[in-house]
């Protein structure tokens, strides 16, 4: 028991130093930041350390018993007294900790029925309204507004106000997904046929990763998405950008890429607004060099790797619904630099 | 002090008549309850190696982050395949060959009611695990997992056979552990030895009693579940098909109505496992028997009550799941109550710290972790957090392991002498159980902390940056060690079985009747079947009140006991040996292996099982003849 212990503290230690050196999209249900995260945490500690001294008080009374009693490496008499004579001491004693169990128990019922209350009634006033459609495997967002000319598409990347509420409007376009994104709250299931929903606060400007739960068949591994919180003003920068249509291709290169985009493949799955391509089957592309990863997180967002992963989007992601792309090199570069202007 | 009644004596004529046939159709038909339990240990045992071959590969993957060793394709097969495999042809069929084996010999009966049933039973799980494995090799093996949610597993995102294997493997492993729970009810209910009233079945046979009533209602949930999925796959019904009106959450309820019971089918039987071993090394007597009894009971009852706590990230409604943490935290009492029972025991016993022993203990470590994981789990809100993450991974190792596997080996090491007739290396044994226990720690402690961490299920690879990559390191060094500790085992078993020191009837000096037979026990169990008058037969003065006479050697004859007070009823005649349960279950496996590629096969798969049934119970005229003469006429 010792070992284990030392063994813990030491995991625990080398997760401080870990987590201390680097700095990346924060994805640690021990690390919350935001309100809903924040409950579930302290109901943790709660339960961590009513759970610990139960764990403890066991071990004591185990371990105090197989020592007191007295051994021998031989088989003794057996000593059945105890079938015809009733051991009054040790009924009180189980009776009392059998009562101390249910009694912790209550406490640790009634504790997480009052977290759960909590989490139900986060103030909604002003909320945010985000449909996020699971597909297999990657994350659909649309930024939904009472004015529908203010409706936007994007994938894979959430930005929120912070100190804003959110509701999350889940649903699935195949199979059961889960979201989770540790650092803000807990995990909800994106179920075809129903609509889930799933109210969090981000409290700290910052980079949240999330990542689906369920098992969801190929990739399911490669299926993260980053909740960007954003100060206010920059937010609604971030909004107005995203409602402006893609801006039209200047040079003549971008006008050959946005030429091929339309005829090759990727005008069947994807849609740009503000052009003919409106396919809803892969993420939207109307804002795709302003996003920091492609393909669901499997592949930082730049030249080489766009290149890559269009040419051959199973070498990375196998299983993927994206086909391969083959396109001659002056076509591929003109591409790229068309979508690079999608920002 | 054994009494004399209860010392083994050979018969010849009995062990004659309730011997197996010999030769190779002779092999096929045995129908002896030893030999079928014997063969269901040891296939199960395989199965579980086969499984935890499968988890090393896992561990292999995770080991490192962005591991490429195997890909997505395979590794989902993995992790199916692995679970599939222990929960349906290892931990629930494990625990009903053990109990195949010792029922008969704990309650003072020559034989195990329907024999012919139980033998058909094991051929159906032995080829419904075959089908699996076939299936796997040939790299068509399941992979939606071992819960197969729909829509996932349906026809739409699992084309192809992978899936109907998985359900149609169920499909066997159901079959098979209905009737052996059938076949363990009415053994327990009408073959006790006289005497042996319901106060004083031994605590083991009580919990198999209780295991199979959970079987018989949980199964059929799971039956259902499977069955619709193969007719969405096979003959387009939309049971599960939320386009037209069907309901993916649907096949939820279903599979944990069967799936949360399921757990508690895994973990009651190791329950009194522990308390066999418990009792002999502590030299005494359990402390607090109605307590173990209903607790045991209470346990099963409440089991069926907190399948929703699988489901709380679903949008169920949310007051609902509050009802479903109680239920689960409630559970929690009656094991607790049974933990303090055993500490009572220990500290009142003379303690033989023996590898059995060292096994049964390490529950207090391991499945007390487990457990106060579970509470953890059955909160609604830090569900939300830890469901579908390694620290579910974790709590349900701590529970299976710790709650299962730890208390089974320890009964293999405290039943082998039994079997064989043997005992089991002691040095070798210690060496097993420190190792075993050191390397599970190491391998499932880190996972609690990488779950929390955000590292979700049932990923075959995850990136660098994470950080989760020396935990899962860590994870996979304790994987091997656990993996050296489970080879030492069969290095045991494998010398022990021909080199051991010879055990003789009572090698522990234990309470209860199988130790009254011989080791290993006569064909027929008892050359005179004992009648009992206490809790511990073999440790009251008088325990053993008399024996049983005036059934006949030359035929497979037990006495049939009532209910509740083991009453002397009737004299029953089981069936011969015979050849029409295999060949029974050839023909359904041809049925249900057949269905998975037309539905024309159920049609004409009748057609084909119907004649070795017919033969299977077609009467014969000497039988006949002898009931006639009998028959009492009012």
């Amino acid at each position: 028991m010792k070992l284990r212990a030392t063994i813990a503290a030491a995991f625990l230690l080398g997760l401080c130093l870990c987590a201390d050196a680097q700095q990346l999209p924060a994805h640690n249900a021990l690390e919350p930041a935001g309100v809903q995260a924040a409950e579930i945490h302290q109901l943790w500690r709660l339960t961590l350390l009513i759970c610990s001294a139960v764990f403890a008080a066991v071990l004591a009374a185990f371990l105090y018993a197989i020592w007191r009693a007295p051994h021998s490496a031989q088989q003794a008499p057996a000593d059945v007294s105890s079938l015809a004579h009733p051991e009054p001491r040790l009924q009180r004693r189980i009776t009392l900790a059998v009562l101390a169990a249910a009694a912790l128990l209550l406490v640790l019922v009634l504790a997480d029925f009052l977290t759960a209350r909590r989490l139900a009634h986060l103030p909604l006033k002003d909320a945010v309204q985000i449909e996020v459609t699971g597909h297999m495997w990657w994350w659909g967002a649309r930024y939904l507004d009472d004015d529908p000319s203010k409706l936007f598409d994007t994938a894979n990347e959430v930005h929120v106000p912070v100190g804003r509420p959110v509701i999350l409007q889940l649903s699935s376009a195949d199979v059961i997904h889960s979201f989770w994104a540790p650092s803000l709250h807990g995990k909800k299931d994106l179920i075809p046929g129903r609509t889930a929903l799933l109210q969090f606060r981000v409290d700290k400007p910052g980079l949240y990763r999330g990542q689906c739960a369920e098992f969801c068949g190929f990739e399911h591994a490669l299926m993260a998405f980053t909740v960007i919180a954003d100060a206010p003003a920059q937010y609604e920068a971030w909004l107005a950008a995203q409602r402006a249509p893609a801006p039209a291709p200047v040079s003549a290169q971008q006008q050959h890429g946005q030429a091929v985009f339309m005829r090759s493949t990727c005008a069947m799955c994807h849609a740009i607004s503000g052009t003919d391509a409106g396919a809803r089957l892969g993420p939207d592309l109307t804002h795709l060099a302003s996003r920091s990863t492609l393909a669901s997180g499997a592949l930082p967002n730049n030249r080489q790797q766009l290149a890559a992963w269009i040419l051959d989007p199973q070498r990375f992601k196998k299983g993927a619904n994206m086909p391969a792309t083959p396109l001659s090199s002056a076509d591929l570069d003109a591409l790229l630099s068309y979508l690079e202007t999608l920002k | 002090m054994t009494p004399a009644a209860a010392i083994p004596q050979s018969n010849p004529v009995l062990d004659r008549s309730w011997s197996d046939p010999p030769g190779i159709i002779g092999w096929l038909s045995a129908t002896n309850h030893k030999t079928v339990a014997m063969r269901f240990m040891l296939t199960t045992f395989g199965f579980f190696v086969a499984g935890g071959l499968l988890a090393l590969i896992i561990r292999l993957q995770l080991a490192r982050p962005d591991s490429k060793l195997v890909g997505p394709d395979f590794y989902n097969q993995l992790f199916t395949m692995h679970g599939t495999t222990m929960m349906f042809l290892f931990a629930v069929p494990v625990m009903q060959a053990v109990a195949i084996y010792l029922v008969p010999l704990m309650i003072g009966a020559r034989g195990i009611a329907f024999p012919r049933m139980n033998a058909f039973a094991y051929w159906i799980f032995l080829m419904g695990g075959l089908m699996l494995y076939t299936a796997f090799i040939l790299d068509i093996g399941p992979d939606a997992g071992w819960f197969s949610y729909p829509p996932l597993a349906g026809p739409e995102y699992s084309p192809g056979k992978r899936v109907d294997f998985w359900a149609q493997l169920i499909t066997f492993t159901e079959l098979s552990g209905l009737l052996e729970a059938v076949i363990l009810i009415t053994t327990i209910f009408k073959l006790r030895a006289p005497g042996m009233t319901l106060n004083r079945v031994p605590l083991y046979v009580w919990t198999m009693l209780v295991t199979s009533f959970m079987v018989i209602f949980a199964m059929p949930s799971v039956m259902l579940a499977s069955t619709a999925l193969i007719t969405d796959r096979l003959v387009g019904t939309h049971f599960y098909n939320p386009a037209e009106g069907g309901d993916v959450v649907l096949w939820q309820h279903l599979f944990w109505f069967f799936g949360h019971p399921e757990v508690y089918m895994i973990f009651i039987p190791p329950l009194c496992f522990m308390s066999s071993i418990i009792a002999t090394f502590s030299r005494r007597p359990i402390y607090g028997y109605p307590v173990m009894v209903l607790a045991i009971i209470a346990t099963a009852f409440l089991a069926f009550s907190l399948w929703v706590h699988h489901m709380f990230a679903t949008n169920v409604p949310e007051l609902g799941k509050s009802f479903f943490t109680a239920a689960s935290a409630m559970i929690a009492i009656p094991t607790a109550a049974q933990m303090f029972c055993w500490i009572a025991t220990l500290a009142t016993g003379k303690l033989n710290f023996r590898t059995p022993m060292l096994f049964a203990l390490s529950f207090f470590v391991i499945l007390l972790i487990g457990g106060l994981s579970g509470i953890m789990l059955a909160s609604v809100s830090l569900d939300l957090q830890v469901h579908d993450s390694f620290f579910v991974v974790a709590h349900l190792h701590y529970v299976l392991l710790g709650g299962a596997v730890f208390p089974l080996f320890g009964a293999f090491y405290y039943w082998f002498p039994k079997f064989t007739g043997r005992l089991m290396n002691e040095t070798l044994g210690r060496w097993n159980f420190w190792l075993m226990f050191a390397g599970f720690n190491i391998a499932f402690f880190p996972m609690h902390i990488a779950g929390l961490q955000g590292m979700p299920r049932r990923v075959y690879t995850y990136p660098a940056e994470m950080g989760w990559g020396m935990l899962n390191l860590i994870s996979s060094i304790g994987a091997a060690i656990l993996a050296i500790g489970i080879l030492l085992f069969i290095v045991n078993v494998l010398r022990s079985r021909r080199s051991g020191t010879p055990a003789g009837a009572d090698p522990w000096a234990a309470g209860t009747l199988e130790w009254a037979a011989a080791s290993p026990p006569a064909p027929g169990n008892f050359s005179i079947p004992p009648v009992v008058a206490s809790r511990y037969p073999l440790w009251s003065e008088g325990g053993v009140a008399g024996s049983v006479k005036g059934l006949v050697d030359h035929r497979r004859e037990v006495l049939v006991t009532s209910v509740l007070d083991a009453i002397p009823n009737h004299r029953a005649t089981l069936p011969e040996s015979s050849i029409w349960p295999f060949i029974s279950a050839l023909a359904v496996t041809v049925l249900f292996v057949a269905s998975i590629f037309t539905p024309w096969a159920v049609v004409w798969g009748a057609v084909l099982v119907t004649p070795p049934l017919v033969a299977w119970f077609w009467p014969k005229k000497a039988a006949t003849q002898r009931n006639l003469q009998r028959e009492v006429k009012p």
